[in-house]
């Protein structure tokens, strides 16, 4: 009994360094926090669009079609560097993409649009940032991915790129599309 | 690690746009600070939202004094955020089901380190017991060497 | 050239560490001299060839080489020479070689100093030592060079981090790593003792100098992040209980047990095998810090790496290097038998309640920091745990050790007096009381163990002094006698008395900043105040400024009660040349009461900046505690008994009984 209780140390030991041996999965995504929306519908929102005489932009217009609505800002940096990657979203996988501009001035927003291109098939102005943060973002950009009946079915967060597009937008899309 | 600086960083670039107006009501204030204070900033470490320059605590900070002034509850707002971030938005963590654990385990740790001083001292007491007497020899050897010293001297 | 030296250096000191950690143990197994005696030169040798690694590593820094690329990624040209220097271990690969470094100096050190150490042990212990910088510079040379060169070379660096560019920061890791690592020379003489199959009084003296050192430069290294947090991240905090500090409070907690552990095998030739369980435990959680901060498992503010295959290799080198021993462990720990017998209330005893607490303190931080990713990872669920979750475990579990602290010193070896202690120490209890009471006269509301901290902080801030006083017997006789008397205490007893001290004092500074601090946050324009506990900060002006490697926009704060001008602050928002996260100068005025400390934040694009104000009671106490915590450290290490190492027999034995 007494030999037993010498081996509890190396006992416990072993317990944890299993544990950070699947901790260690290179697979795991530590940084990022995960969305808390996934597999819930995606909240309602109704918001004004970019322009005085531009339509109201609302989540109901596209029930029925998959999806994808990217949180962006002008002030924001980032959102400039994935910008070109949002056509391909369309282009590429038929997806139309959603805009939501998060705490920017109308103006501003538009002005981004003029100079780098607008990829999205509508537009929204959430100027006090409140639809952003009931869709749980963290910050800007951030993409997500909601399908016909209304389920937000993965998000992204931080600025695309071709391997984040790649790796991991594109399966999803293809999951969803079955 | 990259991207993680990559949006901390973008983070600190956006200028504050949300003004950070102070509820009228101290008591509503006071409320706002405290729950703020026990909100996670999700984009930094181990920050609340009180605390964070981040845009989304900026946010999220104006938010809260909203739904207070609105009339909701505490919990209201604290069931909010964490439909919308999970758990990990509060510092306290919750206690149920996946936590009983977390909070029961220093108090379990404690008890079976407690049985197990416990143990070590019967088990000395039993020694101590169990300590062999001396003989009659052994003991007028103590006395004599007690009395005279160091048996040889080297 | 040098970066090449360097990197050949190090490949030296791995030959040499092979060498070290083979032949000595060998020899000692089978009684070769010259195999044994090889292990002091070879110890010296590697200690060069890693010193002489590191000073090239530093002269890249220092001569600002781009060509070598942890320079580029972590240096820039215009950068004051101090944070060119402390560039050099302020990213992983460096802090490594420092480690090493770190790692080589003590067992040069046991080289040198242990001529009076059995022959058998110096060799297994520097064996053992040497086993582990084998270790840690394969993980170097394999996966982490610190001499990686670029070509081309950059013109200009990508500039340290600009939080490193504190003074407190530059002197965190070497302080941290001295005690780490020192930490290290204990382990490998538990480990030789266990093949030994010997501990006595005899080791627990050789071990305690090593024990003592590297406690108090943890103690100074913790406290030194601790400050800098203060003062340089601008939230007014100074713990956050992130992964990373705990990594390094768990040493702490252990070493501190160890210590005390150290003792009774010292005195009483008891708890020899847990003694030798908390050294190996001591290292170990060394090592899972390391682990911690750089296999990239754990995201925190202080996590160097993101790589996998670093984390891979470190996890192997945690496995084996705790592994094998706690297997020897469990081998022989059990014919280790102790000599001495002791009442449960005794000195002996109160010293195993310690140890039980501040293990169950530990156990509670490791638990705390890996349930996020227990349950991670077998949920997927992700949750924070943070101060709240510790102040109701640790911080429960941390009163009665402190209330013991001043009952233990009272008793006796074998058989103590507990209720004689507690009646000399009834002067301490009225003034705990009576603090506490004061203390929730002051503020009500708050946690419950914000005044409970205070009680027992000021019971073991008087219960000290009382002891102290009845040591030397301060109220009997003539000063000349009394001073006598203090002058023959041996210096250890003072070192127990100021660590002690030292606590109480961090306790009751942790307390009241932790539970009364007020803060108010608000969007000023220049020439608005700004009110806090009856202070009015006035925002004067904000201008910009220009620093030798940044610009700012520097506050004026005129700060006055009642109309009285109390201070002028200035607090910064720097922005560096290269990075772009802006940091913040904290503006601190500081009394023995309170501290006043203001931050600037952002503006708000009309003209109006983010001001933050904290006022944060008595928390000059933790800073002030700590010095005080290393001065104990320092007056203990001192004391020539430990220095000397274990007394020689017979004619000797009698000034040894001083």
């Amino acid at each position: 009994m007494r030999r037993l209780i010498f081996l509890l140390p190396i006992a416990i030991v072993a317990v944890l360094v299993a544990i950070f041996w699947i901790g260690l999965d290179p697979k795991r995504d530590k940084s990022i926090l995960p969305s808390a929306l996934v597999g819930n519908p995606a909240p309602a929102f109704d918001l004004p669009g970019l322009s005085d005489n531009a339509p109201r932009l609302t989540l109901v217009q596209f029930k029925g079609k998959l999806v994808a609505i990217n949180f962006f800002a002008s002030w924001c940096l980032p959102c400039r560097a994935e910008h070109p990657l949002l056509k391909q979203i369309t282009a590429e996988f038929g997806v139309p993409v959603i805009g939501v501009a998060w705490k920017d001035k109308p103006e501003a927003s538009q002005a981004f649009l003029a100079q780098l291109g607008d990829p999205y098939a509508a537009t929204g102005d959430d100027h006090n940032g409140r639809t952003g943060i009931d869709f749980g973002i963290t910050g800007v950009p951030e993409t997500f991915l909601v399908g016909p009946d209304g389920t937000v079915l993965y998000r992204f967060a931080g600025p695309l790129s071709p391997e984040g597009l790649r790796d991991q937008l594109a399966p999803a899309i293809a999951e969803a599309k079955q | 690690m990259r991207r993680v600086l990559a949006l901390l960083a973008m983070l600190w670039i956006a200028p504050a746009l949300a003004q950070e107006a102070q509820l009228a009501d101290p008591a509503l204030e006071q409320r706002a600070r405290d729950l703020s204070r026990e909100i996670r900033c999700v984009v930094c470490q181990s920050q609340s939202v009180a605390d964070s320059d981040a845009d989304i605590a900026q946010e999220l900070r104006v938010m809260i004094r909203e739904q207070i002034a609105a009339g909701k509850s505490d919990q209201e707002i604290r069931d909010y955020l964490v439909a919308r971030y999970g758990d990990f938005v509060l510092f306290n963590p919750p206690f149920k089901g996946s936590t009983y654990v977390l909070w029961i385990g220093p108090f379990a740790i404690l008890l079976l380190a407690g049985f197990g001083v416990a143990m070590f001292f019967r088990r000395r007491a039993r020694e101590l017991a169990r300590a062999p007497e001396l003989s009659v020899d052994e003991h007028s050897r103590v006395v004599r060497l007690l009395q005279d010293g160091p048996e040889d001297r080297a | 050239m040098i970066p090449e030296l360097g990197h050949y250096a190090l490949v030296l000191a791995l030959v040499m560490a092979l060498a070290q950690a083979s032949l000595p143990m060998v020899g000692a197994a089978r009684g070769i001299r010259p195999w044994m005696q090889l292990a002091k030169p070879a110890a010296l040798a590697q200690f060069a060839f890693v010193a002489f690694a590191f000073l090239a590593l530093m002269y890249s820094f220092a001569a600002s080489d781009f060509s070598v690329a942890i320079v580029t990624q972590h240096s820039h040209s215009e950068q004051p020479l101090i944070y060119k220097l402390s560039g050099t271990w302020g990213n992983h690969e460096g802090s490594l070689l420092l480690w090493v470094l770190i790692l080589t100096i003590f067992g040069a050190l046991v080289a040198l100093f242990g001529e009076n150490l059995p022959p058998r042990l110096k060799a297994r212990t520097l064996s053992v030592q040497a086993m582990i910088s084998v270790g840690f510079l394969l993980f170097m040379l394999l996966t982490s060079n610190p001499f990686a060169r670029m070509n081309p070379a950059p013109l200009e660096g990508d500039e340290l981090n600009p939080l490193l560019q504190d003074p407190g920061l530059a002197m965190h890791p070497p302080m941290l790593y001295l005690g780490y690592v020192g930490f290290s020379i204990v382990f490998s003489f538990a480990v030789a003792a266990l093949i030994d199959g010997k501990v006595d009084a005899a080791w627990a003296r050789w071990v305690r100098p090593w024990c003592l050192l590297s406690w108090t430069s943890l103690t100074g290294g913790i406290v030194l992040g601790s400050w800098w947090a203060y003062n340089e991240l601008g939230w007014g905090g100074w713990w956050f209980w992130d992964p990373v500090e705990n990594a390094s409070f768990m040493p702490w907690l252990i070493g501190t047990a160890l210590l005390h552990s150290a003792l009774v095998v010292e005195k009483r030739d008891a708890l020899k095998s847990w003694t030798i369980l908390l050294s190996i435990l001591t290292f170990g959680f060394s090592l899972l810090g390391t682990f911690l901060v750089r296999s990239g498992i754990i995201t925190s503010v202080h996590a160097f790496a993101d790589d996998p295959t670093r984390g891979v290799f470190i996890l192997v080198l945690l496995a084996t290097a705790i592994g094998m021993p706690l297997s020897l462990y469990a081998y022989r720990a059990p014919v280790l038998r102790g000599g001495g017998l002791f009442a449960p209330l005794s000195r002996e005893g109160a010293l195993v309640m310690n140890n039980l607490l501040l293990a169950v303190m530990t156990a509670t931080v490791l638990f705390g920091t890996l349930y996020p990713l227990m349950l991670d990872l077998t949920t997927g669920k992700t949750i924070s745990v943070g101060g709240p979750f510790y102040m109701a475990t640790f911080g429960v579990f941390a009163l009665p050790l402190l209330i013991l602290m001043a009952i233990g010193p009272f008793m006796g070896w074998k058989r103590g007096d507990v209720r004689g202690a507690l009646q000399r120490l009834i002067a301490a209890a009225i003034c705990a009381l009576g603090a506490a009471i004061i203390a929730i006269w002051i503020k009500s509301e708050g946690p419950l163990l914000a005044p409970l901290g205070i009680l027992v902080g000021v019971w073991l801030l008087v219960g000290t002094v009382i002891e102290f006083m009845e040591r030397i017997r301060l109220f009997e006789g003539n000063p000349a006698r009394i001073w006598n008397r203090a002058r023959h205490t041996p210096r250890a007893a003072y070192g127990m008395t100021l660590a002690h001290f030292g606590l109480a004092v961090a306790v009751i500074g942790m307390t009241g900043a932790a539970a009364w601090k007020t803060e108010n946050i608000e969007v000023l324009q220049p020439g608005q105040s700004l009110a806090l506990q009856g202070y009015d900060f006035k925002l004067e002006s904000v201008q910009g400024i220009r620093g030798e490697n940044y610009l700012a926009d520097q506050a004026h704060f005129v700060v006055s009660q009642g109309g009285e001008l109390i201070a002028n602050l200035y607090p910064e928002r720097r922005q560096y040349l290269v990075q772009p996260m802006p940091t913040t100068e904290a503006a601190i005025r500081s009394t023995p009461f309170a501290d006043l400390y203001a931050v600037i934040g952002e503006p708000d694009g009309k003209g109006g900046w983010v001001v933050r104000v904290y006022h944060e009671p008595l928390v000059g106490w933790i800073w002030f505690g700590a010095l005080i915590m290393v001065a104990g450290g320092l007056t203990s290490l001192s004391d020539r008994r430990y220095r000397v190492g274990a007394p020689v027999r017979a004619g000797t034995a009698q000034a040894a009984k001083a």
